[in-house]
C-alpha cells in the first residue's frame, strides 16, 4: 500500500487536492469560498492531466530539425493542450460565478449561505 | 470536401459568432437581440433540416456526415460527426431554439445580452450533439453550462441568481468529474476520438482494465449530475422554477436532453455494448440509478404546489426512465430511450411554454391558482391537457411510443423491475397530471382566490402580453406530440442504421 502511494504520489496529492476542493464546496458557508473550492477542484484535475503526460526521462515535445537524430523520448503534448483549454473554460466559469455572487450580495446583502437561507425563508 | 460536410461546422460556428452580434450592434441600435437571434435560429433550423435530410437519405445516398476540423485526420484532429442519432438531436435543438424564441419576443427577458446567451447556448448544444471527440465534449458541456447559468440568472427576482449559482457549482463538479473520466480513458488508450476509442478500448486496454472501468464510473457520475439523476438532481427544480418563463422551455427541453444524448453516445459508441455486457454490474448500476430516479422524481412531483417545480421533478423522473433504458443494453430499449428523449424534449418545451403563458396572462403559478383555467383560456388549457396526456403516455402520443419501446426492451432483457417501474411511474405521472387537469377543468375559479384579477389590475398589461405566436407555439407542440405518436415506425426506420452498427458484434 505504502509502496503504491510512494510510486504514485502525484496522483495521491492530486486526489487530496480534489477532496479539499470538494469539501470546501460542501462545508463552507461563504459563497466566495465555495467558488475557491470549485477552482481548487478544477486545478486538481489540471494537475492530474499534467501528471498523466509526464514521461520518465522524456524531453519537451519539440521535433528535432535534424531527421537523423532518431527517435527521442518526449512527454505527450496532448494533455498540456487539453489543460490549456480547460484552464480557459475554468476562468470563464469563475467569472460567471463571481458575477452571480456580486448579484446575490447586492440583492440580499450577505455572502453567507446560512444567512441567505434565513432571508429567503422569511419572504 | 463537398458542401454538406461544411454544415456541421457551420451549425456550431454560426451561432457562437452570432452571439457577439447583439452586443456589438447594441452600441448603435437598441433591442436588436431578438431579430438577430430569430434570423440565426431560423437559418440554423434550415441547416439542421437539410443536414438531417442528407443523413437520413432523403437527399443523396444518406449515411453519416463527417467534418474534420482543419482537414486533420481523426487520429490527430477533432471531428464533428452527424450520424443518424445526432442528426435527430440537432434537429430537435434547432427547432426548439427557434420555436421558443417566439415566446421571448414579448414574454421573455429582453435586452441584447440575453440573446447573446441564447445563441451561445444554442451553439454549445449543437456542438455537444455533433462532437466526435471526448475532450471536445467537455468543452461544449461547459459552454452549454455557461450559457445556461447566464440565462437562468437573467430573471427579475434575486432567487434566480441563487438558483444559477447552485447550478454552476453542481454543474462544474459534474463536468469536472467527467473530465477525470476522460483522463483515465486517455491514460488507458492514448486517444480521445470516439471512434478510435471504441476500437482502442478492447485492443490496447481491454474491457476489464481498471482504468477503463474507473473511466466509465467517473463519466457516468459526471453525467448523472448533468442529466439530473436522483440524488444529484437538486439543482434542477430550483433552476427550472426560478429561471424566467421564456428560458425554462429552452433549458428544460434541451440542456438535460442533450446531456442524456451525450451519455448514450459515450455508453454505446465509446464503451460499446460489449463493455456493458462484460461488466454487468456497470449496467446494473445504470439501471438502478435510473429506476430510483423515476420513482423519486415522480413522487416528489406529486407533492409540489408550484407548477414549474412539478414539471421539473417530472423531468427527473423521465430522464430516469431514459437512463434506465440505456442500462438495459438492447436495441428496442435504446430506440425507446431515444424516442422518449426527443418526445420528452418536445413535451416539456410545450408544457413550460404553456406554464409561461398562464403565468403571463392569468397570473397563476401554483396548482391551486390554475382553477378554472379552461373557461378563461380554453386554447392553453386544451394544449396543456393534450401535452399532459402525452406525458402520461396515453396512446396515441409520443410519450406512449417511447415508454412502450422501453417496456418491451425491459421485457426482452428480462429485467422485470424496470417494467414494473414504468408502470408505477405512469401511475404517479397520472397522479400529478390529474391534479392539474382537475383544477383546470373541474374546479371553478373562486373570485376571491383568483390571483389574476389582482395581477391584471396592478400590472396593467398583464392580459395583453399573450401573443398569437405563443399560442401557435403551444398548440403546435401539443399537435406534434400527438402526431409523433403515429411515427413509431418512422423512428425505428431512421435510427436502425445507427442501432445496427452499435449492436453488430453482440
Amino acid at each position: 500500500m505504502i509502496e503504491i502511494l510512494a510510486s504514485r504520489y502525484a496522483y495521491a496529492l492530486m486526489f487530496a487536492l480534489l477532496a479539499i476542493g470538494l469539501y470546501m464546496m460542501i462545508a463552507n458557508e461563504n459563497l466566495v469560498k465555495k467558488l475557491i473550492g470549485v477552482n481548487l477542484f478544477q486545478t486538481a484535475i489540471f494537475l492530474f492531466f499534467v501528471a498523466v503526460a509526464y514521461v520518465e526521462g522524456g524531453s519537451a515535445p519539440i521535433v528535432e530539425a535534424d531527421p537523423d537524430a532518431g527517435a527521442q523520448l518526449v512527454a505527450s503534448p496532448l494533455p498540456h493542450v487539453i489543460v490549456l483549454t480547460a484552464i480557459v473554460v475554468g476562468v470563464a466559469l469563475t467569472a460567471v460565478g463571481l458575477a452571480l455572487v456580486v448579484r446575490i450580495y447586492s440583492e440580499y446583502g450577505t455572502l453567507r449561505e446560512d444567512t441567505l437561507r434565513e432571508v429567503r425563508s422569511d419572504e | 470536401m463537398s458542401n454538406v460536410e461544411l454544415l456541421p461546422a457551420l451549425l456550431v460556428v454560426v451561432p457562437i459568432l452570432a452571439a457577439a452580434v447583439p452586443i456589438a450592434l447594441g452600441l448603435k441600435v437598441d433591442r436588436n437581440g431578438w431579430s438577430v437571434a430569430a434570423i440565426t435560429c431560423t437559418a440554423l433550423f434550415a441547416g439542421a433540416a437539410y443536414l438531417a435530410a442528407v443523413v437520413y437519405g432523403y437527399l443523396g445516398d444518406g449515411g453519416r456526415v463527417v467534418h474534420s476540423l482543419g482537414g486533420y485526420d481523426r487520429q490527430y484532429g477533432i471531428e464533428l460527426v452527424a450520424d443518424e442519432l445526432s442528426a435527430m438531436i440537432v434537429l430537435l435543438v434547432a427547432a426548439t431554439s427557434a420555436g421558443v424564441l417566439a415566446f421571448t419576443r414579448v414574454g421573455g427577458p429582453r435586452g441584447n445580452t440575453f440573446y447573446s446567451g441564447w445563441l451561445l447556448l444554442t451553439g454549445g448544444l449543437l456542438g455537444l450533439s455533433m462532437t466526435g471527440d471526448v475532450f471536445n465534449m467537455f468543452v461544449f458541456l461547459e459552454i452549454v453550462g455557461l450559457g445556461t447559468y447566464a440565462l437562468i440568472s437573467s430573471g427579475d427576482g434575486p432567487e434566480s441568481a441563487v438558483a444559477a449559482l447552485k447550478y454552476l457549482i453542481l454543474g462544474t463538479v459534474g463536468a469536472s468529474i467527467y473530465l477525470i473520466g476522460v483522463g483515465f480513458l486517455f491514460m488507458a488508450t492514448g486517444t480521445l476520438n470516439m471512434i478510435e476509442l471504441s476500437t482502442a478500448i478492447p485492443e490496447t486496454a481491454g474491457y476489464d482494465h481498471t482504468l477503463v472501468r474507473a473511466a466509465f464510473a467517473f463519466i457516468f457520475v459526471g453525467f448523472a449530475i448533468k442529466v439530473a439523476q436522483w440524488p444529484l438532481h437538486t439543482w434542477q427544480p430550483d433552476a427550472y422554477q426560478h429561471a424566467p418563463d421564456g428560458v425554462t422551455p429552452l433549458i428544460a427541453a434541451l440542456v438535460s436532453t442533450v446531456s442524456a444524448y451525450a451519455l448514450a453516445r459515450l455508453m454505446y459508441t465509446v464503451f460499446t455494448p460489449e463493455f456493458l455486457q462484460v461488466t454487468p454490474y456497470a449496467a446494473e448500476v445504470v439501471v438502478t440509478v435510473g429506476a430510483v430516479s423515476v420513482l423519486a422524481g415522480s413522487t416528489l412531483a406529486v407533492i409540489q404546489q408550484d407548477v414549474k417545480r412539478m414539471f421539473a421533478y417530472s423531468s427527473v423522473a423521465q430522464f430516469g426512465l431514459i437512463v434506465a433504458a440505456y442500462g438495459l443494453v438492447n436495441e428496442t430499449a435504446l430506440i425507446g430511450a431515444i424516442v422518449h428523449l426527443v418526445g420528452h424534449g418536445l413535451m416539456k418545451a410545450g408544457l413550460f411554454v404553456a406554464a409561461g403563458i398562464v403565468a403571463l396572462g392569468y397570473g397563476a403559478r401554483t396548482v391551486d391558482e390554475y382553477a378554472g383555467l379552461a373557461q378563461h383560456r380554453p386554447v392553453v388549457a386544451a394544449s396543456t391537457a393534450l401535452l399532459l396526456i402525452a406525458l402520461i403516455g396515453i396512446p396515441p402520443s409520443v410519450g406512449f411510443v417511447g415508454k412502450w419501446y422501453i417496456a418491451v426492451g425491459a421485457v426482452e432483457a428480462q429485467v422485470w423491475p424496470v417494467a414494473a417501474v414504468i408502470f408505477l411511474s405512469t401511475m404517479l405521472t397520472l397522479a400529478y397530471s390529474a391534479r392539474l387537469l382537475e383544477k383546470m377543468y373541474f374546479t371553478p375559479a373562486a373570485p376571491a382566490e383568483a390571483p389574476h384579477a389582482a395581477g391584471v389590475a396592478t400590472d396593467g398589461n398583464g392580459l395583453s402580453r399573450v401573443t398569437i405566436g405563443m399560442l401557435v407555439l403551444v398548440v403546435a407542440a401539443a399537435l406534434i406530440a400527438v402526431a409523433l405518436g403515429f411515427a413509431g415506425d418512422l423512428f425505428f426506420e431512421l435510427l436502425e442504421p445507427f442501432v445496427e452498427e452499435v449492436f453488430t458484434d453482440v
